[in-house]
């Protein structure tokens, strides 16, 4: 703390994310002159103008709380979780980005080639009839102009850099912003290593009635018009809210939408698509291959609906790589063919 | 049995066997493997076997992490539908693994490399049956190997020059 003011110091960075988590700081609304009583704001490039090259002089250790949002993908982002990893005592993985790699994260259902196609040379409202990419290194008379190297697979805060806390969420709600800036005022920390926030699933906030029923397929959410007292699974819409961590008050499901899974797995839990499988496998109402593979038909795209927000640290964390022209490149998601023989009876 | 050179079925792998892991049920196709031990019968020594208790005790998550620590396929075998010791663990279990594996298909994972079979406590044939065709199916599917997949942040690309940068 070697602050001028004697204050402890605050740092906010964002990586690969898209800002509403910085959104998510100004929710706690009055609190937020709390937060400016409390701490000296020494990097937060979002609101106020700092330079990297301030961090890059401070002393190891100096700043006392760094909130990193946003997931890592690229070689600048590395750089700053490294560089904030070392000059904070205490990071705290803040938001999805950061803790599961969120809406980045789904880039890990395909690679760095297919993104940058796309991108500079297939989008329909793309004129690049040269096909120009962007370039590490380009040199110009005036010198060389740099560009941070894009990865093939985004990863988590850390799968880079040792975390001490994370505050899940996309975004994190305000209360629980609040929670963890008070924790830290009044030097109220968990031990480390913890999230902040609730234990439990969605469910248990959730307002809606449960029942045992089974289910005979999915619907779309245009597909019916919901009950809005009964568990939304039950009615055969997808929610995630069973195998995801409670924190939100169960927004989406009160609103008579599925839980999306943004808080990331519950406690306990490492990889919650395995966890959703696990649970729809149990309230499927079907006995025969034919009867299974009919209600699963009405599930599409399983894997996004499973990881929309944790691809990036799930246990396979991204589609297979495999090598195309000496580079490696995702497998494509082709027609598998059926390979003889079929083991189950 | 003779050994197989998987190289034949698939080139990748070199002099590498394939590693199954195989999670089999107490109560019928874990004691379908002692009787094949017993009765002296051959198969391809590919198969890990775990013992669980029912094949509805099978969290997927196993099968992932399998995968993720060099598996290169996944065997699950339980009872035959109707005969389950806790009734209903290996209908769950068909379920699941039938979503997981579509899930794998997405993932770039060929779904032929998890599969459910049935054997029961006195089909010590059925069970070496059972693991020599997943072995053959994963032998020419080829390695698996995860690491290489998720140890491969970024791809370097050589520097242009101004010359050679096409500007549009």
């Amino acid at each position: 703390m070697a602050s001028t003011n004697g204050k402890p110091k605050l740092a906010l960075y964002w990586a690969s994310s898209c800002g509403g988590c910085e959104i998510a700081v100004l929710a706690i609304h009055e609190k937020l002159l709390e937060v400016a009583e409390a701490f000296d704001v020494v990097f937060w490039p979002c609101a106020m103008d700092f330079k990297q090259a301030e961090v890059e002089a401070m002393a190891d250790g100096e700043i006392d709380v760094c909130l990193f949002n946003g997931a890592i993908r690229n070689d600048h982002n590395a750089h700053m979780a490294h560089l904030l990893r070392q000059k904070s005592k205490v990071l705290v993985a803040f938001g999805s980005c950061a803790n599961e790699g969120c809406m980045p994260g789904l880039a890990n259902f395909t690679d760095r080639e297919h993104i940058l196609r796309f991108i500079y040379q297939e989008s329909p409202s793309t004129d690049n009839p040269q096909g120009v990419r962007p370039q590490l290194r380009t040199e110009v008379p005036e010198g060389t102009l740099e560009l941070p190297d894009f990865w093939n697979t985004v990863k988590t805060l850390d799968q880079v850099v040792p975390v001490d806390y994370y505050l899940p969420g996309c975004p994190p709600e305000a209360k629980w912003v609040a929670a963890a800036v008070d924790a830290i005022v009044t030097n109220k920390l968990p031990p480390p290593g913890s999230v902040i926030g609730m234990d439990v699933a969605v469910c248990d906030e959730c307002p809606r009635k449960r029942d045992v029923k089974k289910i005979t397929r999915f619907y779309r959410p245009y597909e019916i018009v919901p009950d809005p007292e009964i568990c939304l699974l039950e009615q055969g819409l997808f929610c995630a809210g069973i195998a995801t961590r409670a924190g939100c008050g169960a927004l989406c499901p009160s609103v008579n939408m599925g839980c999306r899974g943004c808080y990331g797995p519950v406690e306990g839990v490492e990889d919650i698509g395995a966890r959703l499988i696990s649970a729809i496998g149990s309230i499927i109402e079907a006995k025969t291959p034919e009867e299974i593979d009919a209600v699963l038909d009405t599930l599409p795209d399983p894997a996004g609906y499973f990881y929309r927000f944790s691809l990036a640290r799930s246990f396979l964390r991204r589609t297979r790589m495999g090598q195309q022209d000496g580079r490696r490149v995702a497998e494509p998601i082709a027609e598998v063919p059926r390979l003889e023989p079929e083991l189950a009876d | 049995m003779s050994k197989t050179n998987f190289s034949e079925l698939n080139p990748a792998w070199g002099d590498r066997q394939p590693i199954l892991v195989g999670f089999l049920c107490n109560w019928c196709s874990y004691r379908a493997a002692d009787l094949a031990g017993t009765s002296r019968l051959g198969y391809p020594a590919t198969l890990r076997d775990i013992r669980i208790m029912c094949t509805g005790r099978l969290d997927p998550a196993f099968v992932l992490k399998a995968l993720r620590e060099g598996a290169d396929g996944v065997l699950v075998m339980g009872c035959h539908p109707g005969q389950c010791h806790y009734q209903e663990g290996n209908y769950k279990a068909m379920r699941r693994i039938a979503l997981l594996r579509r899930t794998l298909a997405q993932l770039g994972v060929h779904p032929d490399r998890v599969q459910l079979a049935w054997a029961s406590a006195a089909q010590g044939t059925i069970f070496t049956e059972k693991v020599a065709a997943m072995t053959d199916v994963v032998g020419r599917l080829g390695p698996l190997e995860w690491r290489d997949t998720i140890e491969d942040p970024a791809p370097q690309m050589k520097v242009l020059s101004l010359e050679e940068v096409a500007h549009g």
